[in-house]
């Protein structure tokens, strides 16, 4: 067959844009780092920032730069957090992951814009502010990232929500192109062998279309690969969260929300893992420097659900100036959770089982049973609970969640409503309120 | 004269509050009036008004809560208003117990341990529904005066039932059961008894034996102390001049 010639020509242009775009952005960078006035140190209340995030910048910016010119050079899936990706990376394809770009929209507080002209067509306010975000980014074409490549593939798992569903469905809409499903059963207690291999057969159907719309056959020693080194940057991910068990943590959670970018959306990549070897030895130093993600940390606190992206820096220093600091999390804890049980001499009976035990498809008494760990893990005096009008499935059960922690763990607790996408659902003086008055407590 | 210890102010939603306090809390003097949106104006003229009155000098310390507590000027200190209601519910009835305040703006229900410490609090979401602000509305749509709220609620045979949770909507339900020919006491009990439930809502579960205190501007209603104390199972004790006590808690934080 003779090669389709526009596919060699993007082809060649994805390869410039990697091999030649990508190292003079890294460059650029650099300059600007090295070159740029260095600000006296800010007397606020927050410890020297992490040097690392110059790095994560760039590696976010590179995957983003390089997806600009991925479609029809290499073959392109949108997946899901909780999808298993080792199978999609280890054929080659781009992966683009809608939800970190809805995260970065609500970053930049994007999503009244872009969710105003789908809610007038009648999508309800009521839905994840993610979906929302990212279908009108679609249709609007309006990104931050400059341009999205088009999918040949949407990647879609329930272990997260069933929201990921509809949402995909409306894409593959949009797109005309084949949508892979993985459902995963509810977990209540521990998953059933059916349980397990219903989602094994989905798996291996799943492998079948992928390697179809690629159009290259699955190299199993491959996957293999990519399996350890997935398990790999889910260690060093690990290791990471857990410098924050020490006193004074090295970091802070809100720094955990945004270092957390790289095993959602790279993992499987040796681009991932060296970042994080970067990240850990800078985490450990801290450590042993005694240098504090606070500049006093006076209290401990564990932070539940999505970060309110729009508000994370005024909410992360009102805490600071209290001397509080969020110290573990159990949404970044998530991504360490899961990953490290994929093991590379099971692959498919071991992907069932660590992508369909994942927090949010798991039952209340496993996510307290966690959260309690977590709390005695990381020694902490209370907790913060997001109650997150746009993540139902997250949110549900927080009532008695504090209840039992304050009971069994002996910690002070807060629910707090928020939404960590759409600001329009954001008080600010009556969150604020609950905030001083939850430090309040702590005398 | 007496020597003036602090002076509270609580800044709220509807009404505007400041407390002189002499030695051991002893409540000197007060003001109550409507919230004006210039807030730095109104607390230096009420500020300025109390301290000629209570012949306190300029450096006696102040303690500003409520919505507007950091637009007061000179405070001393200042505190959210669930830490000095609870605060100045302890200094009242010196024993721990459930605090329930329904203020013009958001409901709080606050758990004071025996040493007068916050130990719990839950606040109203995003919504009036539930607070001073949702009676008031509706009771003006109902033409009911404030002093013969309580003659309605008694006089009805049984509540109407107001299924809506949202003020708004409540409001024209209310104009449907009033063209429909309910009887204005039944409309009236109705409103209490779903206000009383949506704060049972927040109460949650009490612990056993825990008493029920009530302040904010609303515990001066008795039908809602009572639509309360139905609600909720058990009774409700009103803190003595429940409106101050926001601004009795945020004097006591700054008392010499």
């Amino acid at each position: 067959m003779k090669p389709d010639p526009s596919a060699v020509g993007r082809r060649a242009r994805y390869e410039v844009a990697k091999r030649v775009g990508s190292p003079l952005l890294d460059a650029a960078s650099l300059l600007r780092r090295t070159t740029r006035k260095k600000k006296p140190p800010h007397p606020g209340p927050f410890g020297p920032p992490l040097a690392c995030t110059g790095a994560l910048k760039d590696l976010m910016t590179r995957h983003y730069f390089e997806g600009r010119y991925a479609d029809g050079a290499v073959p392109v899936a949108w997946v899901t957090s909780g999808f298993p990706v080792e199978v999609l990376r280890a054929l080659g394809y781009h992966t683009v992951y809608p939800e970190n770009h809805a995260a970065l929209l609500s970053v930049s507080r994007l999503v009244p814009e872009l969710s105003g002209p789908l809610e007038a067509e009648g999508y309800a306010r009521d839905l994840c502010g993610y979906a929302r975000a990212d279908i009108g980014s679609v249709a609007s074409g309006k990104t931050p990232v400059g341009r999205l490549p088009k999918p040949d593939l949407l990647a879609c798992c329930t272990n997260i929500c069933q929201t990921v569903l509809y949402w995909y469905r409306d894409l593959a809409a949009r797109f005309r192109v084949p949508l892979v499903l993985i459902d995963t059963p509810f977990v209540y207690g521990a998953p059933q062998p059916h349980h397990l291999a219903y989602v094994r057969d989905q798996l291996g159907e799943v492998i079948d279309v992928a390697e179809r719309v690629a159009k290259r056959r699955l190299d199993w020693g491959h996957l293999r690969e990519v399996v350890k080194t997935a398990r790999e940057g889910t260690e060093l991910w690990g290791e990471c969260l857990r410098a924050g068990t020490h006193t004074p943590s090295p970091w802070t959670g809100f720094d955990s929300f945004f270092h957390l970018a790289p095993i959602v959306t790279l993992r499987g990549s040796e681009a991932c893992n060296a970042y994080y070897r970067t990240l850990r030895d800078e985490l450990r130093h801290r450590v042993k420097a005694g240098i504090g993600g606070l500049v006093e940390e006076r209290y401990r606190l564990m932070w539940d659900n999505l970060p309110v992206w729009f508000n994370v820096r005024e909410m992360s220093t009102l805490l600071a100036e209290g001397g509080f600091n969020f110290v573990c999390t159990t949404y970044t804890n998530a991504w360490y959770e899961a990953g490290r049980r994929v093991e590379a001499d099971d692959l498919m009976g071991s992907a069932a089982l660590a992508y369909t035990r994942i927090l949010l498809n798991e039952d209340l008494p496993s996510k307290l049973a966690l959260m309690k760990r977590l709390a005695t893990d990381y020694d902490v005096q209370g907790a913060v609970l997001h109650s997150d009008r746009s993540c139902k499935p997250y949110s549900i059960g927080q009532i008695d969640l504090k209840e039992r922690l304050q009971r069994d763990s002996g910690i002070r607790v807060l629910l707090l409503e928020a939404c960590h996408a759409d600001p329009r659902a954001w008080a600010k003086e009556q969150a604020e309120a609950r905030l001083h008055a939850f430090m309040e407590t702590f005398g | 004269m007496s020597e003036v210890a602090a002076v509270g102010v609580d800044v709220g939603s509807t009404t505007f509050k400041a407390v002189v306090l002499g030695a051991g809390g002893a409540l000197l003097g007060s003001r109550v009036e409507p919230m004006h949106p210039r807030i730095e104006p109104q607390a230096e003229r009420v500020l300025a008004a109390l301290r000629d009155e209570f012949a306190a000098p300029h450096n006696t310390p102040v303690g500003a809560t409520g919505y507007g507590r950091r637009r007061v000027p000179g405070a001393t200190r200042v505190v959210t208003e669930i830490t000095c209601h609870a605060r100045g519910a302890f200094h009242r009835l010196g024993r721990a117990g459930t605090l329930v305040d329904i203020g013009g703006q958001d409901t709080k229900v606050i758990r004071i341990g025996a040493a007068g410490e916050v130990m719990d609090f839950a606040m109203n979401d995003k919504c009036a529904a539930g607070t001073g602000r949702f009676l008031e509305v509706i009771l003006g749509r109902l033409h009911v005066p404030f002093d013969e709220v309580l003659a309605f609620y008694a006089a009805a045979h049984k509540a109407v039932a107001i299924s809506s949770t949202c003020t708004v909507f409540a409001e024209s339900e209310v104009v449907s059961l009033v063209a429909n020919g309910d009887p204005i006491e039944g409309i009236v009990r109705g409103l209490h008894v779903s206000l009383a439930s949506r704060v049972g809502q927040l109460a949650g579960r009490l612990p056993e034996g825990s008493e029920v205190f009530l302040s904010g501007g609303v515990a001066l209603n008795a039908a809602m102390v009572d639509a309360l104390a139905l609600a909720l199972g058990r009774n409700v004790t009103v803190v003595d001049r429940p409106q101050l006590l926001g601004a009795v808690g945020a004097a006591l934080m700054v008392a010499r």
